[in-house]
């Protein structure tokens, strides 16, 4: 990338830092400035009398002598035990990647290769599977995991987050397979391995990068879904996010926002860590991958 | 690829997809072609901490029967795709013979409930999807500009919008849009009206949904295309700058059709999100100016009585809609398919 | 205050095995779905404390309560054995049939309960009340001393005040109250409604007759206090009208006494708002004599398709969670119980005035939600200028109808 080609006049330069600069403020600056209301007490956060309050925390100070607190912390941490929707919420997320590449690596490698019709409109029910609103397929969940004593476990709503989710890993791992040259796997094929084994020894070590990105699409679908979370799970294996919403408070009873506020600040802070250690692998799968369709 | 082998490849995602998207689509397909059975009513009167009144109730062992018979309750063939809450035939036959004139029509179309949620819906898309892959395209390039080193927090800070679960992302937006919020102050400075307020105007209101839609989507287009750029092949754009291209013109000539793929791929996935349109609706508290098909859904099942056969008829024309929407894009999967 | 009694009420739930009461139960399993506010967690950790060896006594309180009652109830046997309802919410459970008659229980078991917790339904009791719950007026005192006027009675003065108080230069939006498209604009309506004397349906059948002169006064008057609200009013339910209230920006609204607590407390505002915040009895409109409100139970029911072993089981450690030893300093606060041996406090004023008003109860019939979300769905049109008031509510008699066909109701 270092060549002349990319090389930039300073004008062009100013202009592409001055753009890039803006967006960043537009997308970082609710998230930070969340992340100091988070300091703060709600009549400050939520301020109807003046929106400096929320910088300066006139109300935090005449209500906890400072001008933060650590209250939105301690109430989702220790007295909701937050800690346990974390935990829950990682055995959902590690569960969901694993078990959605795993299906759909195999599934989009026979999508890729196979030259028949039917390919296509597998294809193209998966697609329009996809379309089907969520909220009428989890309401029509309800009543057979019941009967069936399923409902509320986390392994109910990890399939279901898998299945939800295998359309668009189909597709992008399909599009990702499309560009691993098919002599590859046939030339192993040539020498004698059957289709499994060409998979596993010839496709499963140049795949990484592809699967990697999918997986991280498949992650945020687990870690931030509310739809599904929300209505199958029970109390003692609820997720973060039905967690955070059960913080909101209902009609007739006020809720602790401050705690949803914080619990939020703080889920984000692994995910910094993971997008770092992941970008370099983010781009080097969608480039191998879904770049000629 | 051999049948057999496909099919056992295939089998895995097949089943999951299967069980938990096919066969609920079909229970819904079937069920918004029936309605609850005639329910008997009885007179009965109802006694609490506060006194007694007269009111009504079902009666149990007279529907109990019927529920017997039939458990899928009355067939009411296209009965209920047509009736006023959905397709309302018989009301748009009415307005068309009553209205003086389109724009009269328009109106009465929009006074109903479908139509009304339709029209959001469709002008969201419209202009959510475009706006969003112009965005995230734009972001990519600057990003593919900046030093090396930089790259990771910028690309951590770009995704934020779609990190930050909408439940309390939007909760923050809505109060800072108030007209007393950081933004809501500040869009009052810049208009120099005291008076504005987003929350209190139907157009501003779209305005605002319109512009979460693309915050909140940008950072997904961004990732594929920002990927998308890595392999633009710099021979090419090298050639090209030696032939004299100006900046723009190279970015039009080589980039742009080198990530054509990409965008239909974002196109199709986002033009799809976008007509499923739903929780910015509710954190927004916008029902009052903007409804749209899920809005509509989701309504059906959150009422103290559910209407399971008008969710499900909602449900597959929104499936039929994004049918519709996304044929262009799927014909020219079909043709990239058989060449 | 309610962090407090939250956190202990789910410390109770937690170490339920380690406080034992006696409830005389041997054998059986309790499941207890509802949602989730401070009272009803301490019904779920009172009942609790009947879990023995043979006895496991489980509870999922959520505020998605009403999605997965029905699902959960249906199965047979039923995953909860318990649904913790309101008189809106009961219906759905009686038109679907997954809930039991309680007499023989009760005659069993509830010898200790007193006529009034008791909710009949043609003469078979249904549910057991614990609590209850009504929209009343909240003022600020020093407001009104300022203008020099008496607490308002009815909406007539609440207009007439907030006239006063914008003259004054006091507040620009002194009138607050939960507006917000759906739900909530729906509930305000019915208050109104009710108020000006008006029928939701035609006598004994699920015809709806809101288009009438009281549909229309219930309309204008909704108006014109929202000419006194912030402009936003469509977007601010009950949390958001909280706020307005705390910030100190508005000296009058209609608000639930469950939320009284909240705003008469020292948190969330200064004490220039939470000093002066006082509560008033339920609003009249009109001259029909009724209050424009509506009252509200909270009770407990036992499923269906359960054996009598667990219905046994259930209704016992309820009927325990509902005795006068649950009364505590702690709990006293929590909610207005109907429950023996409750002292009322300020705060619960306000419902207690509602009841004595003779307040109507939220209609418990089996289509009044397929209203209340026609209702919701519909009303903000006038609000906002698009309709006139016949229309809308021409329009909410067609949404209505065309649901109630749908479920029925209607032929």
């Amino acid at each position: 990338m270092s060549s002349i080609a990319t090389k930039q006049t300073p004008t062009v330069k100013i202009l592409a830092n001055g753009f890039l600069i803006m967006w960043l403020i537009v997308a970082a600056f609710p998230f930070l400035w969340t992340l100091w209301g988070s300091f703060k007490v709600e009549g400050d956060f939520f301020s109807k009398a003046n929106w400096a309050n929320a910088l300066f925390g006139t109300l935090t100070q005449s209500e906890t002598g400072g001008s933060f607190t650590g209250a939105g912390y301690y109430g989702a941490w220790v007295q909701e035990e937050f800690w346990r929707a974390v935990m829950n919420t990682t055995i959902v997320c590690v569960c969901v990647v694993t078990i959605s590449l795993t299906f759909g690596t195999l599934g989009g490698y026979a999508l890729a290769r196979s030259t028949y019709r039917y390919a296509f409109w597998f294809l193209l029910f998966a697609l329009m599977f996809r379309a089907m609103p969520p909220i009428t397929l989890v309401s029509g969940y309800l009543l057979p995991f019941f009967e069936w004593n399923l409902w509320g476990r986390l392994s109910t709503t990890i399939i279901v987050l898998v299945a939800l989710n295998q359309p668009f890993t189909l597709w992008m791992l399909h599009s990702f397979f499309k560009n691993i040259p098919q002599d590859l796997d046939e030339s192993a094929m040539v020498d004698g391995c059957t289709r499994f084994q060409a998979f596993r020894h010839v496709i499963i070590p140049v795949m990484w990068p592809g699967v990697i990105t999918t997986g991280l699409f498949s992650f945020l679908l687990a870690y931030n879904d509310f739809a599904v979370t929300s209505m199958l799970l029970s109390k003692e294996n609820q997720t973060m996010i039905p967690k955070i919403a059960s913080f909101l408070g209902t009609t007739q009873t006020k809720g602790n926002v401050m705690f949803a506020v914080s619990a939020v600040v703080s889920a984000t802070a692994p995910l910094f860590v993971m997008v770092m250690f992941f970008q370099r692998q983010i781009v080097s799968g969608l480039t191998a991958g879904a770049v000629k369709g | 690829m051999k049948h057999s082998s496909f099919f056992w490849f295939v089998l895995p995602s097949t089943v999951l997809m299967l069980l938990f998207i096919a066969m609920p689509i079909v229970s819904v397909v079937t069920q918004s072609f029936y309605t609850a059975h005639e329910q008997v009513i009885l007179e009965v009167e109802n006694c609490g901490p506060f006194g007694c009144t007269q009111e009504t109730s079902v009666d149990q062992e007279a529907t109990a029967a019927l529920r017997e018979a039939e458990p899928l309750g009355k067939f009411a063939g296209f009965d209920i795709y047509t009736d006023r809450n959905h397709l309302a035939f018989g009301e748009v036959a009415a307005a068309w013979v009553k209205s003086d004139g389109l724009p009269d029509f328009g109106s009465s179309l929009m006074n109903l409930p479908f139509y009304k949620a339709l029209g959001f819906t469709l002008t969201y898309t419209a202009i959510v999807t475009p706006l969003t892959i112009v965005l995230g395209f734009i972001v990519a390039i600057a990003v593919n500009a900046v030093a090396k080193s930089l790259r990771g927090p910028t690309i951590f800070f770009s995704l934020l919008p779609m990190i930050v679960t909408p439940l309390v992302g939007s909760l923050i937006l809505f109060w800072m849009v108030d007209a007393r919020g950081i933004l809501g102050t500040g869009l009052q400075w810049l208009a120099d009206d005291p008076n504005l307020s987003v929350k209190a105007s139907t157009g501003l209101m779209w305005i605002m949904l319109m512009v979460y839609g693309v915050w909140h989507a940008a950072p997904f287009a961004f990732v594929v295309f920002y990927a998308g750029l890595q392999t633009v092949n710099t021979d090419t754009l090298e050639s090209a700058m030696v032939d004299g291209a100006t900046r723009w013109e190279r970015i039009r000539y080589v980039v742009v059709p080198h990530l054509m793929p990409l965008v239909t791929f974002v196109a199709l996935i986002q033009l799809m999100d976008n007509f499923r349109v739903f929780e910015p609706i509710i954190s927004f508290q916008a029902s009052a100016h903007a409804t749209s098909l899920s809005y509509a859904i989701f309504n059906d099942l959150g009422g103290e009585t559910r209407l399971l056969s008008s969710a499900a008829a909602t449900s597959v024309l929104t499936i039929i809609g994004i049918g519709i929407l996304l044929s262009p894009v799927l014909v020219r999967t079909w043709r990239d398919f058989n060449r | 205050m309610n962090l407090k009694t939250l956190a202990a009420s789910c410390a109770l739930i937690a170490s339920a095995g380690a406080s034992w009461a006696d409830c005389g139960i041997e054998a059986g399993r309790v499941n207890i779905i509802g949602n989730e506010f401070p009272a009803i967690q301490t019904i779920a950790a009172e009942a609790a404390e009947c879990a023995t060896g043979g006895v496991t006594i489980e509870a999922n309180l959520t505020a998605d309560h009403q999605t997965l009652n029905v699902a959960g109830m249906s199965g047979n046997p039923a995953e909860y054995t318990s649904a913790i309802v309101a008189n809106s919410s009961i219906v759905a459970l009686i038109n679907e049939d997954v809930i039991r008659p309680l007499d023989d229980l009760v005659a069993e078991f509830g010898a200790d309960i007193p006529q009034r917790q008791k909710i009949t339904v043609g003469g078979k009791v249904m549910a057991i009340a614990f609590m209850a719950n009504a929209q009343t007026l909240a003022y600020r005192s020093d407001v009104l001393e300022q203008v020099g006027l008496d607490v308002p009675t009815t909406y007539e003065e609440v207009l007439a005040a907030a006239e006063a108080i914008r003259a004054a230069g006091i507040m620009d939006h002194p009138v607050g109250g939960a507006y917000a498209a759906g739900w909530n604009i729906a509930q305000e309506f019915n208050n109104m409604y009710l108020g000006h004397g008006g029928k939701f349906f035609e006598d004994g059948s699920a015809n709806v007759s809101i288009n009438n002169p009281q549909g229309v006064a219930t309309l204008e008057v909704m108006k014109a206090l929202t000419e006194y609200m912030n402009p936003d009013y469509l977007t601010h339910d009950s949390n958001g009208t909280q706020a307005e209230w705390e910030a100190g920006n508005v000296a009058l609204m209609n608000m639930w006494g469950s939320r009284m607590q909240n705003i008469m407390d020292d948190e969330g505002s200064e004490p220039q708002v939470y000093e002066n915040t006082k509560v008033g009895g339920p609003l009249m409109v009109g001259d029909s004599g009724v209050p424009a409100s509506t009252l509200w139970w909270d009770g407990w029911t036992v499923s269906k398709n359960i054996s009598d072993d667990d219905a046994a089981a259930t209704f016992r450690s309820l009927a325990h969670a509902v005795s006068p030893e649950t009364l505590t300093d702690d709990t006293m606060e929590q909610a207005v119980w109907l429950i023996d041996g409750y002292k009322p406090a300020p705060v619960s004023e306000g419902v207690l005035a509602a009841v004595k008003a003779g307040t109507a109860p939220y209609p418990m019939l089996p289509y009044m939600g397929l209203l209340h979300t026609a209702l919701g769905d519909n009303v903000a049109d006038f609000m906002t200028g698009k309709e006139s008031a016949e229309q809308t509510l021409a329009d909410i008699e067609a949404a209505y109808t065309a649901a109630a066909r749908e479920q029925g109701y209607i032929k």
